[in-house]
């Protein structure tokens, strides 16, 4: 078998795998760092966005994505779609379910 | 980058269902790769619950998370980080049969998991301490050997005390975080009167999408010799939720050390100097994984504002 058909097989180089690392602890001081400073709503979404930077980083480098047949992507992204359906759908019942949701209608609560 | 040309997949065992050994490989990582989707389902359901938790009781996350050690969770979050370069590296290693370097680098990608779970222990170790445990059994209180020593009130803390009774606290600190001592003494001094209390007040207590009001002005920030807050009804769902999130993460890093185990025995036995790095790549595929799973419940357990 000649090396050509190795084309999706990527060894990443030393200095590549170093360069993620020092991204990825730099991402952590900044979760860190970013969690100490209030911003009211905005603080998990900034902490979510920087969470899921660190995530596509080990994705795409340590675990090859960016190397790697797309099928294999595509089969990784699908999980996370289902779980944004799943956690989407699970949200917008719950909201049906606040007890505030008419303005001065809470028979939930007893008086 | 690419170094395609140095590998030699000519002369690798091939099973007989396969066309060649590229087909081989990359069947084994496609199904790596749904077993991985299957992974982030499998802790998808306790994320659901975290979120739809999250949305109609706030204040009981707020509460909950003064009780876990940021520092840890983030010593914690770099070790992983730093097992998952070592894994990576363990992946080139191999494909380069490079075997004493893949070898150093399954050993330190299992130094750090035992680290993690090293932390993890005097983590859950403290929680148990104190009784912060899941559902029926969350009982906060401070520990038997303890307890003759940290039985000081609130005043005494505030009027600074002797200073034998000082050192007594802070050598609490040390067991979990400041806010844990603290908070005891006042939970201690309020319990047997208040737990009917809170039993009538349960059902009156809106589960509220903006929370009780003045949970979130109450002694935040920089006040740490302040009580911190109100305990809110269902603080136990918190630590439910922790338990069940870290363990199963937990659970995933013991696994985890099985396999580098097993892959640093097949290096030994002279397994990779063919050049048949499938395995260590698969095993390195999945810690990635647990990694990336940390890297949020790091951020949803420990750094909640």
């Amino acid at each position: 078998m000649s090396a050509h058909e190795q084309s999706f097989v990527h060894i990443a180089s030393v200095r590549l795998l170093l360069i993620v690392w020092v991204a990825l602890i730099f991402g952590t001081w900044l979760t860190v760092s970013a969690s100490n400073v209030d911003l009211g709503f905005l603080n998990i979404w900034i902490g979510l966005a920087i969470a899921t930077g660190k995530a596509v980083l080990v994705a795409l480098y340590y675990m090859h994505l960016r190397w790697d047949k797309p099928f294999n992507a595509f089969v990784f992204l699908s999980a996370f779609f289902f779980l944004f359906l799943f956690i989407g759908f699970a949200m917008m019942d719950t909201a049906q379910y606040q007890i505030d949701l008419i303005p001065g209608y809470s028979p939930g609560m007893g008086g | 980058m690419t170094e395609n040309a140095h590998l030699e997949t000519d002369g690798l065992a091939v099973d007989h269902h396969f066309e060649n050994a590229d087909q081989q490989y990359q069947s084994a990582k496609l199904g790596m790769w749904v077993f991985l989707a299957t992974e982030i389902l499998f802790f998808g359901g306790l994320f659901v619950a975290y979120s739809v938790y999250r949305l109609n009781h706030p204040e009981v996350f707020i509460f909950g998370h003064h009780f876990l050690d940021k520092s840890l969770g983030a010593l914690n979050t770099v070790i992983l980080i730093c097992s998952s370069l070592t894994a990576a590296w363990a992946v080139r290693a191999a494909q380069l049969k490079q075997i004493r370097m893949l070898k150093g680098m399954l050993l330190l990608t299992m130094l750090f998991a035992f680290g993690f779970l090293g932390v993890k222990a005097v983590e859950y170790n403290s929680k148990w301490k104190h009784g912060l445990l899941w559902a029926r059994e969350y009982h906060p209180h401070v520990d038997h050997e303890e307890a003759s020593e940290i039985l000081i009130t609130k005043e005494d803390f505030e009027t600074g005390a002797e200073e034998g009774v000082v050192e007594d606290v802070t050598a609490l600190q040390k067991v979990g975080d400041g806010v844990l001592a603290e908070t005891e003494t006042v939970l201690i001094e309020e319990a047997p009167a208040a737990a009917p209390a809170a039993e009538a007040n349960r059902s009156t207590i809106a589960p509220a999408a903006e929370g009780p009001p003045g949970l979130a002005t109450q002694g935040t920030e920089e006040s740490s010799e302040k009580v911190i807050e109100v305990e809110p009804a269902n603080a136990q769902t918190f630590f439910s939720i922790y338990f069940l999130m870290t363990g199963l993460h937990g659970i995933h890093v013991l696994g985890g050390i099985g396999a580098f185990m097993w892959l640093y025995l097949s290096a030994r036995r002279g397994y990779f100097s063919t050049g048949h790095f499938t395995r260590v790549d698969m095993v390195a595929l999945y810690w990635h994984v647990v990694d990336l799973i940390w890297i949020y419940l790091f951020l949803l357990l420990y750094l909640i504002e």
